[in-house]
């Protein structure tokens, strides 16, 4: 575990975490078969988040404990995989009947449908905040989760994340998606300006101050290095800017500048530049020098986004006489067309896994959100009835995409399920927002 | 002075080309001098004359001004316009970009910044490539027209500064345009 990052980060105390559970289960026979990996949000997996339990009663930790357990419900359904139990269902209160395995009469859990339970407790003392946290299987009687947490209060909602995560890697072995972010475009300040929030949409700030129009973040691998578009000095130029450190790279060719991508695990990336006289993808190093030309098509070459082993991209090119997404091969530079229904395709965003491409379609007067399988280049369509849906990006392990919609009138961000499930707004700001990108999981940022 | 004549040939040639067919020409300036000089004695008529012909040559020159500005807002104002994700220029956007030429031409100290645009429908970054496509068409096609290409430059605003405000046919139409500015 890394916890103690953020009571470094924090300059406050140091963060324990200790593993609850004195025996293990001697085995774990079929311990990923709690989420069909395939499809698993054609059965959210019912469990109950009872509020925590105040270990000394005091009304300030009876208040946070339910703060508590409410963020943890709604961070475990924003996951998609489960369904989180109405309280009103339960038949006990773990408050009073205790939180650990032997208190627990499981039959009242699996009695109402609960197929897995959390329990939590919650102790304050002298200001620092101490969580018990503790997941069962009610069918199996086990624990499958133990943890306990220490921190400032201001800590509850990376505590909160932090046994999210450890839930989630117990049923996918992926990490998830608590420690990743997502830029976007917001009109709020009264121009176009780049901002970013975390993965809930929660902490929502603005990181550039152009008053001019910036747009399209790109984020590199590793979460450190944002890339993005801004007039700032007349021209559409590219920038790169470090997000925690004030330095970063600036390439400003004559004409436009723009649509930046990251190439998985390298500090390069690629971009669109018209300097030619038509606008062409070229591949760049991070301090933004042009290492080559990776089209050389007449007409627009636009949006890059690459395979996760790096060796392919996706963009989109007019070559054919409307935009169309393409990929190509960078090792024998072939280029091979991907979609082929609709006059509109663009903005590709290759899955995590490798195999799709999202991307968005003009059918019927509107854009919809459409995922295309890379081998047998059948679309699916995610988005439908709901104004126009744009700009499609993955979470860092697969399971959602975030995407921009103007199904509520003014264009805000939303989120779904990879399968086109669970469609929710991720949060409105001042203004309108727009183009989405999801970081990575970023540990130390 | 000579840039006065210079304007003068120009705003003449210009006002010519602009303005001849559908207004029916320019305005007729009064040049008659009053009857009333011809009863006066000779140093009061060359002082008269004299004055006159000033107050011509002021009038005159207003109107060259007014005819010069009109020409230069014209050459700002009127956009040229694309077809739905084109940067092809219509027979219409041909016709503007001749008069643009010949107003460039006249005046050969202008650079001109031409501004590529386009609708709100489609992505951002298509448009901005889009709009780049434009704003290059105009160009080159100028060039072709004889318009020195270091005279011109280029800027793409993608859909991010629609002129016209609304989600439908009636906008789109009018923000997929070329707009020109002057350096």
């Amino acid at each position: 575990m890394n916890f103690e990052l953020v009571g470094r980060r924090c300059g406050t105390i140091i963060l324990i975490t200790t593993m609850l559970v004195l025996f293990m289960p001697g085995f774990c026979p079929a311990k990923y078969d709690y989420i069909d990996i395939s499809n698993p949000f054609l059965r959210k997996i019912p469990i109950a988040v009872p509020h925590f339990k105040s270990m000394s009663a005091s009304g300030n930790e009876q208040k946070i404990s339910e703060n508590g357990s409410q963020l943890l419900s709604e961070t475990l359904e924003f996951t998609g995989f489960f369904k989180i139990m109405d309280h009103a269902s339960f038949l006990e209160d773990t408050r009073k009947a205790g939180i650990i395995e032997s208190q627990i009469n499981f039959l009242n859990w699996t009695g109402i449908g609960a197929e897995l339970l959390i329990t939590g407790g919650i102790l304050i003392k002298d200001g620092v905040i101490e969580i018990e946290l503790r997941l069962f299987d009610t069918f199996k009687n086990r624990l499958l989760i133990g943890k306990r947490y220490k921190g400032q209060q201001a800590d509850l909602r990376q505590i909160i994340r932090k046994f999210c995560g450890a839930v989630i890697y117990e049923f996918t072995g992926k990490r998830g998606i608590f420690e990743s972010k997502i830029a976007f475009e917001s009109t709020g300040p009264g121009n176009k300006d780049i901002f970013i929030c975390d993965f809930d949409g929660y902490n929502a700030r603005q990181i550039t101050h152009t008053k001019s129009i910036t747009l399209s973040p790109a984020w590199s691998y590793d979460g450190k290095w944002i890339a993005y578009t801004d007039y700032k000095n007349g021209n559409p130029d590219l920038y790169i800017k470090h997000l925690t450190e004030k330095r970063g790279f600036v390439v400003a060719l004559k004409g436009v500048n723009i649509s930046p991508a990251w190439i998985p695990g390298k500090f390069a990336l690629a971009a669109t530049f018209s300097f030619s006289g038509d606008p062409e993808i070229y591949m760049l190093t991070g301090t933004g020098k042009i290492i080559k030309r990776l089209t050389r098509q007449w007409g627009i070459d636009v949006s890059p986004s690459f395979s996760p082993d790096g060796h392919k991209m996706a963009f989109v090119s007019q070559r054919s006489g409307t935009p169309q997404i393409y990929i190509k091969h960078l090792d024998n530079e072939q280029v091979e067309r991907v979609t082929f229904e609709g006059q509109y395709n663009t903005t590709p965003s290759w899955s995590p896994a490798g195999d799709k491409i999202a991307y968005s379609s003009l059918g019927d007067g509107h854009f919809d959100i459409y995922v295309v399988n890379i081998k047998d280049k059948q679309p699916l369509r995610l988005t439908c009835e709901a104004g126009d849906n744009e700009s499609p990006a993955w979470s860092p392990d697969g399971t959602l995409i975030v995407f921009g919609s103007t199904r509520e009138g003014k264009a805000r961000i939303y989120v779904m399920t990879s399968f086109g499930t669970d469609q929710r707004r991720l949060l409105a700001l001042p203004g309108e927002q727009t183009n989405p990108k999801w970081s990575s999981n970023i540990t130390n940022n | 002075m000579k840039n006065l004549w210079m304007g003068l040939l120009v705003v003449v040639a210009i006002t010519g080309l602009l303005f001849f067919a559908s207004c029916g020409g320019p305005k007729e300036i009064e040049t008659e001098p009053p009857e009333s000089a011809e009863q006066a004695d000779v140093s009061d008529v060359d002082a008269q004359q004299e004055e006159e012909l000033a107050k011509q040559r002021a009038l005159e020159e207003a109107e060259i001004m007014r005819q010069a500005k009109e020409a230069r807002e014209m050459f700002l104002n009127e956009d040229v316009y694309f077809d739905y994700d084109q940067s092809v220029l219509t027979p219409e956007a041909q016709d503007i970009l001749r008069r643009k030429a010949v107003w460039m031409q006249a005046t050969p100290d202008v650079k001109a910044i031409v501004e590529g645009h386009c609708d709100e429908r489609g992505t951002t970054e298509y448009n901005l490539a889009l709009g780049d496509r434009r704003a290059q068409s105009v160009k080159v096609f100028l060039e072709d027209l004889g318009i020195d290409g270091t005279r011109m430059s280029t800027i793409s605003y993608g859909e991010e500064q629609p002129i016209y405000p609304g989600n439908n046919e009636e906008a789109w139409v009018k923000n997929r345009r070329a707009h020109f500015a002057i350096d």
